[in-house]
């Protein structure tokens, strides 16, 4: 049987960067989901605590990633999440996904949306729609 | 605890009624395949003397304020002086923070604790690059002596004790606090408070670093000596336990872990040549109150049986208060919800109770919306209600240790202490704590703990109301707190104030002054006071232990 992961016959599995941008240390929610998209077949590299968004950039570069997951749960969201985006712009690589999980006021939402941040995960939910919106809209990139 | 004739007769009865209860289930069938609690503790339907045959009162549950202090520390407990309600407060700038705690003061709290931003608990000041967009968003900032003594302007703390949540930097934090009490004219045998210093939890679970765990040990044993010897009301230490289960652990490992790291710290300051009935007697603990109601308060009589027995037989403690296992409970942050928020007042409730049900010493209870952002003044107001509801309302302070006795709640502190004595001789047989966090042990363990209690949540075998069950699409709008961007550039211009006006060649010569210290073995807490008094930042500070000791990296393992 076909893997979730693995979009399309002989593609390669998508592969994605779970990071954690800023010096927020709540890893729980990033390190859950790290597992679920390994679990369903994804190639997942976990940044690991602290990373500025330079560092992140590069790491996602480096690692021929296509999509980036940021989790923020101590506030600083609206600095940092437009700042990858705009650091991706800068190195030509935004055709890179982004999106985005953890605690937001809700009028963040949109805001960060608008930034170019394609989704953001809330707490409570589940796994499935979390690694389902991934096969939905992410592609191996070129 | 009971007769073996009255057990034998027991035995019997129970068999007949197990063959009732089975009928009757075969015939209506239980409302759940297995039933167990938030941590995957299978749960019977019905307990009995049977399943504490093996208690002897004496040995294992007795008297309060008596080894193995099962039923509390104290002989009084809450009948004499209920626990102290402490609400754990940081926002914006110290300006601000203050004006939060003359309210919650007023409102009746009765002692402080004190919340600071990421650049603060991290070590940096906000002019940092790294602290860019975190000034003032989950805590209070602090960058110089300066803004300690505006945080604490007007508070009585010569009458009312302070716990400030701070972990790498703590020797900065409380050398701060010290050089405030004293500016003041209030001596540091005088004051009292927690500073949280729990440097393992860190590496284990919460991940606020600053250096390697070697070096992060010897500063706070540093801590816990010049404590001892100048700073006697002081809690130097608050061994955490309320991390490791945010992070997704079970109540076993909760308490397995910090209790561990308990014994890594007795470990490192008798190592240190401190003797243990004179330092031990001001370690206190912090734990989470989760969801599961009897599993919680079997956790704090386990916790309280085990640290007692630690200290008594391996340590060789001979003064009873080295083996009170006094401690700290914050609700469970976890367990609440973005869905449908005003439910969490209620679970706050819950776990409010079982912490007091449990005996704790000091307790601060969520407020609704910090699933959100940082509480308003009102959800605050609302949590601290409910302490003082529990408190004077609902009658359960009225006695000590209510729940002992109960099958089901003796049973469950028993297996509670059996399992995690196994985790604890499994780390010991690793070398110790700083081993296994060294092999990515304790933190691999919550991680798959955190993992599975998604998946059944996902599964629906656990239920979180609002969120898999009973949602739903109406919205709950609550207030939120905000945090003006604007702060971040008036902090920074406060500190370069500092920074114009104080002397330079001073503040040289004791980060210098430090620097020497910080490579050979003295205590580092006079150099670190000396350096906050010539107001060098608490990033000056941190750095000359960065520059020494090299920077302590995540393994990034999941």
């Amino acid at each position: 049987m076909e893997r979730k992961g693995q979009t399309k016959q002989g593609q390669r599995k998508v592969r994605i960067l779970v990071a954690k941008p800023g010096l927020d240390g709540h890893d729980r929610g990033a390190r859950i989901i790290a597992r679920a998209y390994r679990d369903a077949g994804f190639e997942v590299v976990y940044s690991g605590l602290h990373q500025t968004p330079e560092e992140i950039v590069q790491a996602a570069i480096q690692e021929d990633v296509d999509m980036i997951g940021l989790s923020s749960l101590a506030g600083a969201h609206m600095y940092l999440f437009p700042r990858v985006v705009e650091l991706l712009k800068e190195k030509g690589a935004d055709d890179i996904v982004v999106c985005g999980g953890g605690i937001f006021p809700q009028e963040d939402i949109p805001k960060l949306k608008k930034a170019g941040i394609k989704e953001i995960f809330t707490p409570g939910t589940p796994l499935k729609e979390v690694v389902g919106w991934v096969e939905e809209h992410v592609e191996p990139r070129q | 605890m009971f007769k073996d004739k009255v057990i034998e007769k027991i035995a019997l009865d129970a068999k007949k009624w197990q063959q009732v209860h089975q009928e009757a289930v075969a015939k209506t069938p239980e409302r759940l395949r297995r039933f167990s609690t938030v941590s995957d503790y299978p749960i019977d339907e019905l307990y009995t003397p049977l399943d504490i045959q093996e208690i002897d009162f004496t040995r294992d549950i007795g008297f309060p304020g008596e080894f193995p202090f099962t039923r509390g520390v104290q002989p009084t407990m809450y009948r004499v002086r209920l626990w102290t309600m402490r609400m754990f407060a940081g926002l914006g700038t110290a300006k601000d923070t203050n004006k939060r705690f003359h309210l919650l003061v007023n409102q009746g709290q009765t002692g402080l604790s004190t919340a600071f931003d990421m650049p603060t608990l991290m070590g940096y000041d906000t002019d940092s690059p790294k602290a860019r967009g975190e000034c003032g968003r989950c805590g209070v900032a602090i960058d110089t002596l300066s803004d300690m003594e505006v945080l604490f302007e007007g508070l009585p703390i010569d009458k009312i004790t302070t716990s400030m949540t701070i972990n790498p930097p703590a020797p900065v934090l409380w050398a701060m606090y010290i050089a405030m009490a004293e500016k003041r004219g209030i001596s540091r045998q005088m004051i009292g408070g927690t500073i949280q210093n729990d440097m393992l939890k860190e590496f284990i679970a919460q991940k606020t670093f600053m250096l390697p765990p070697k070096p992060s040990m010897r500063l706070i044993t540093d801590t816990i000596e010049f404590g001892t010897n100048e700073v006697p009301r002081w809690n130097t230490i608050s061994i955490s336990g309320y991390h490791i289960r945010e992070a997704g652990s079970t109540a076993v490992q909760e308490l397995a872990f910090t209790l561990a790291d308990g014994i890594a710290y007795v470990e490192a300051a008798l190592e240190r040549g401190l003797e243990i009935d004179s330092f031990a007697p001001r370690l206190s603990f912090f734990f989470n109150s989760h969801l599961d109601f009897f599993e919680e308060i079997a956790k704090f009589r386990a916790a309280r049986r085990m640290w007692a027995r630690i200290m008594k037989e391996r340590f060789k403690a001979k003064d009873p208060r080295s083996m009170w296992l006094r401690f700290h409970t914050q609700t469970a942050g976890c367990s609440l919800t973005a869905q449908q928020p005003y439910n969490n007042v209620v679970r706050t409730a819950l776990e409010a109770l079982a912490a007091v049900v449990g005996g704790t010493q000091s307790l601060h209870t969520n407020s609704l919306d910090e699933v959100l952002a940082l509480p308003t003044e009102e959800a605050a107001t609302i949590a601290l209600r409910t302490q003082q509801i529990i408190a004077e309302e609902s009658g359960v302070a009225n006695t000590i240790d209510p729940l002992a006795g109960s099958y089901f709640v003796e049973h469950l502190t028993n297996d509670l202490e059996e399992e995690a004595f196994a985790y604890i001789n499994k780390i010991d047989d690793m070398g110790g704590m700083v081993a296994a966090i060294e092999r990515n042990y304790p933190q691999m363990e919550i991680a798959d703990a955190a993992y599975k209690y998604q998946t059944q949540i996902d599964s629906k075998e656990k239920t979180v109301v609002g969120v898999n069950k009973y949602y739903t699409e109406e919205e709950f709008p609550v207030d939120i707190l905000h945090i003006d961007p604007e702060l971040e550039r008036q902090q920074i211009e406060r500190t370069n104030q500092v920074k114009e006006c104080r002397n330079k060649g001073e503040v040289a010569a004791a980060l210098d002054r430090l620097g020497e210290a910080a490579q050979g073995h003295e205590n580092l807490m006079p150099f670190i006071i000396d350096a906050v008094n010539a107001s060098a930042t608490e990033q000056e500070i941190c750095d000359v232990f960065r520059d020494i000791f090299g920077i302590y990296r995540d393994p990034g393992v999941y």
